[in-house]
């Protein structure tokens, strides 16, 4: 079975390809964070550095899967696995784009007083981290119920996001003076809320690449 | 009834639907089973082929599904110390009950060869001979214009149309294959069966004959036989996948490509086996 | 350039060993029949004139002719074509159609053994079932005996031409709606026929030289056939006659009516080769 050991081969490089980019994704995302509540401007610069070698492996994974399409013809789960993977990849990529724009914040948040306990970022950080993480997993092992489970978990991340908008937005106008540095952290919120979303896709193309059931905007 | 939301759902599947929900089945094969000898090359086979849609039959060689596809003609007749059992009903009579009429079956399901067989007389007469022998037309000008009708919907026409008197051994492999086509649709079947129409022919003149199977099926039942997964993929609606004498799934054509029901048409269609 | 080795050398010389004698072979073969023609019609030439060929018979000395030979052939071969090619082909188609059977298997036996016996017994066999009846010989008898040679060798090889026509043709027409009888004549038939009358040219150009048979039914005569009951001239029995005359005159005509006969079959031949040579 020759051309089935090279459509084998191709399609365990591309599930390796995407699941490099993923975990990029990953690393930006917790460096990000880290840089954020640690108030590290190298850590920052470091998510900045590495953002061109997500774009890069975003790239390798559209080609790869242009490649298996065209000279492989690939059917059902394969075709639907293909399909999932050169969706998720832009995903992945506007995950590490968030990530930076988290890091580009923190440049300008250091020069400003702290904010203590930053109202609830961080919490709203990890959850984004152990979700985009747990949806990653459920990807490698095909694994549609744990997608599933993900999926749930952005209701909690859109509950946190409002609390902390409307925090914000009384601190801005009780204190005018840290405006700035408040207005700055509620888009760092909504960078983070942006990613929760980003994983629900994520799952979604799981689901369907598993199950052949398509959820999206139906739940 | 439906929300606003679900009449925007995908208009594409509707459609299909709507098609197979109204179309009448024209064949209904009921507990099929075939003997050559004493070995046994069909199983049990039960499926419904809905009027003027295209069926693939696909499997690995060997299968069955040109003996299958052979029993709906009853081509298989030919062959001696062979045994049928189980029905096939087409316009709900069985065509094995004692008393049918063979050539009148035939009449009504015509067959496509995979290798042409144009007879060695002139393009003309290899269209007008099932007119001619069912003696269907009743006048020279009628033969003519039949003959002519047949060409055209065979996509043949403007090919020949100034040498239909020259021996129809002179044409390419292409066009030898649409003029079976035509020779089979002189005679005005209702179902056309084909056994790999396509396999001995260059990518064009195969892309010609899917082109004209496209139209045919708006008139005619087409069964196709097909080794070639993608020409199955390109041009039929339902697709029916045998192994070893059973038939193991049938189902919408873009279902069966995308998420089959059984794991065994889905290692066939991944190429994990055969 | 470089030079052949000594394997290359030998191989050649032996290739052109090969070819030399197959070569001569040939010319062995085609030459003795030409030699055979140009001889006959060395010998032949002198007797031959437009008279020879019109008059009948006379006695020594009076000249005389084959006119009454060379039509009594033809009506003879006429009767055992119109007798013989129909009946040997039906018997082929038979075969081949239907030939899967025991009876068939039977009848192709007996058929192969036919076409081996003796042209003389065949002609003693019609004898006595024809002229002993009819209680004189006639050119009807002769016909009949020419006919039983055919028949074995027209039908086995309508039967290999028939089987030689692909079976996907016999599945086309079959699959148009025509019944069995209708795929056999109007499709099979018409493609095996060049097949089909090279067999029968094979039967004709046989029964041609055929003259023992004759002997003994159509006997021979001095005159134009009037009807097929009587008994009929023949070349090949009035060669037969003349050669084992004691009369030169006769031995010339023999020869003349050689030279005749080869160039009736070799006609024959011909004009049925252009007749079925192949439209489509």
């Amino acid at each position: 079975m020759e051309v089935h050991r090279h459509l084998d081969e191709e399609l365990d490089g591309l599930r390796d390809s995407v699941l490099r980019l993923g975990g990029e994704a990953e690393a930006a995302l917790k460096r990000a964070m880290h840089a954020l509540t640690e108030r590290d401007s190298n850590a920052a610069r470091e998510v900045l550095e590495h953002d061109d070698a997500i774009d890069e492996l975003e790239i390798e994974v559209d080609r790869q899967c242009v490649d298996i399409f065209v000279l492989r013809q690939p059917a059902a789960r394969d075709l639907r696995f293909v399909m999932s993977v050169a969706k998720m990849a832009p995903v992945l990529e506007r995950i590490g784009d968030h990530a930076c724009n988290i890091a580009r914040a923190v440049f300008d948040l250091n020069n400003e007083p702290e904010l203590k306990n930053h109202v609830r970022l961080r919490e709203m950080g990890e959850i984004a981290s152990s979700m985009l993480e747990q949806a990653l997993d459920a990807f490698t092992k095909n694994d549609a119920g744990a997608a599933r489970d993900v999926i749930k978990r952005d209701a909690e991340i859109n509950e946190l996001y409002n609390q902390i908008f409307h925090e914000l937005i009384e601190m801005m106008t009780k204190e005018p003076a840290t405006a700035t540095r408040d207005a700055r952290l509620l888009f760092v919120a909504k960078h983070l809320e942006r990613i929760g979303d980003y994983v629900t896709d994520i799952c979604e193309l799981t689901v369907y690449m598993a199950e052949a059931a398509v959820i999206k905007h139906r739940h | 009834m439906s929300t606003p939301t679900q009449i925007i759902a995908p208009k594409f599947e509707l459609s299909r639907r709507a098609a197979l929900a109204q179309r009448e089945t024209k064949i209904a094969v009921a507990g099929l089973n075939f003997y050559y000898g004493r070995a046994q090359a069909l199983h049990e086979i039960t499926l419904s082929i809905p009027e003027r849609m295209v069926m693939a039959f696909i499997g690995p060689s060997g299968c069955g599904k040109t003996t299958f596809l052979r029993t709906l003609n009853r081509m298989n007749d030919v062959i001696p110390g062979t045994r049928v059992e189980g029905k096939v009903l087409i316009d709900n009579q069985d065509v094995y009950a004692p008393g049918a009429d063979v050539v009148e079956l035939r009449r009504k399901v015509g067959m496509v060869f995979q290798k042409s067989n144009p007879f060695p007389k002139s393009i003309f007469d290899n269209v007008a001979y099932g007119l001619r022998i069912n003696r269907l037309t009743s006048s020279k000008s009628e033969l003519a214009d039949r003959v002519e009708e047949a060409l055209t919907d065979a996509a043949l026409w403007s090919e020949v149309k100034d040498r239909l008197k020259s021996s129809a051994l002179g044409l390419s492999g292409g066009q030898q294959q649409r003029l079976c086509i035509a020779r089979a649709l002189a005679i005005r079947p209702e179902v056309i069966l084909m056994d790999e129409p396509a396999s001995a022919l260059d990518p064009m003149a195969t892309s010609k004959i899917e082109e004209l199977i496209f139209d045919l099926k708006r008139q005619y039942t087409i069964v196709i036989v097909t080794h070639n997964m993608q020409q199955a993929a390109r041009v039929s609606d339902l697709t029916a996948f045998f192994l070893l004498g059973k038939l193991i799934e049938v189902n919408a054509t873009e279902k069966m490509f995308t998420a089959p029901d059984e794991k065994l048409t889905e290692d066939y269609i991944t190429g994990r086996f055969g | 350039m470089r030079t052949l080795s000594r394997t290359d050398r030998t191989r050649r010389a032996a290739s052109g060993v090969m070819t030399m004698l197959t070569a001569l072979c040939t010319f062995v073969a085609v030459g003795i029949l030409l030699i055979i023609l140009s001889y006959i019609a060395m010998r032949g030439l002198g007797a031959l004139n437009l008279r020879f060929l019109v008059d009948t018979p006379r006695p020594v000395g009076e000249g005389g002719g084959i006119g009454n030979a060379i039509v009594g052939s033809a009506v003879l071969l006429l009767l055992s074509c119109v007798v013989g090619i129909p009946l040997g082909i039906a018997t082929g188609v038979y075969l081949s159609e239907y030939g899967g059977g025991m009876f068939a298997g039977v009848v192709r036996f007996l058929v192969d053994t036919l076409t081996g016996i003796p042209s003389i017994v065949t002609g003693v066999f019609v004898y006595a079932v024809v002229v002993l009846r009819m209680k004189h010989f006639s050119a009807m008898a002769g016909g009949i005996a020419l006919a039983l040679i055919m028949i074995p060798i027209v039908a086995r090889t309508t039967e290999e031409m028939i089987r030689l026509v692909p079976h996907s043709l016999r599945e086309g027409a079959l699959a148009l709606g025509a019944p069995q009888w209708r795929v056999t004549l109007g499709v099979i038939i018409p493609a095996a026929a060049s097949g089909i009358a090279t067999g029968a040219m094979l039967a004709i150009a046989r029964v041609s030289g055929e003259t023992a048979p004759l002997l003994f039914t159509a006997f021979g005569s001095r005159f134009f056939p009037r009807n097929l009951n009587e008994p009929i001239a023949s070349l090949t029995v009035q060669i037969y006659n003349y050669a084992i005359s004691p009369y030169d005159e006769w031995h010339a005509q023999a020869w003349a009516a050689t030279l005749v006969l080869m160039t009736l079959i070799l006609s024959i031949n011909i004009l049925v080769r252009f007749l079925t040579r192949q439209k489509f």
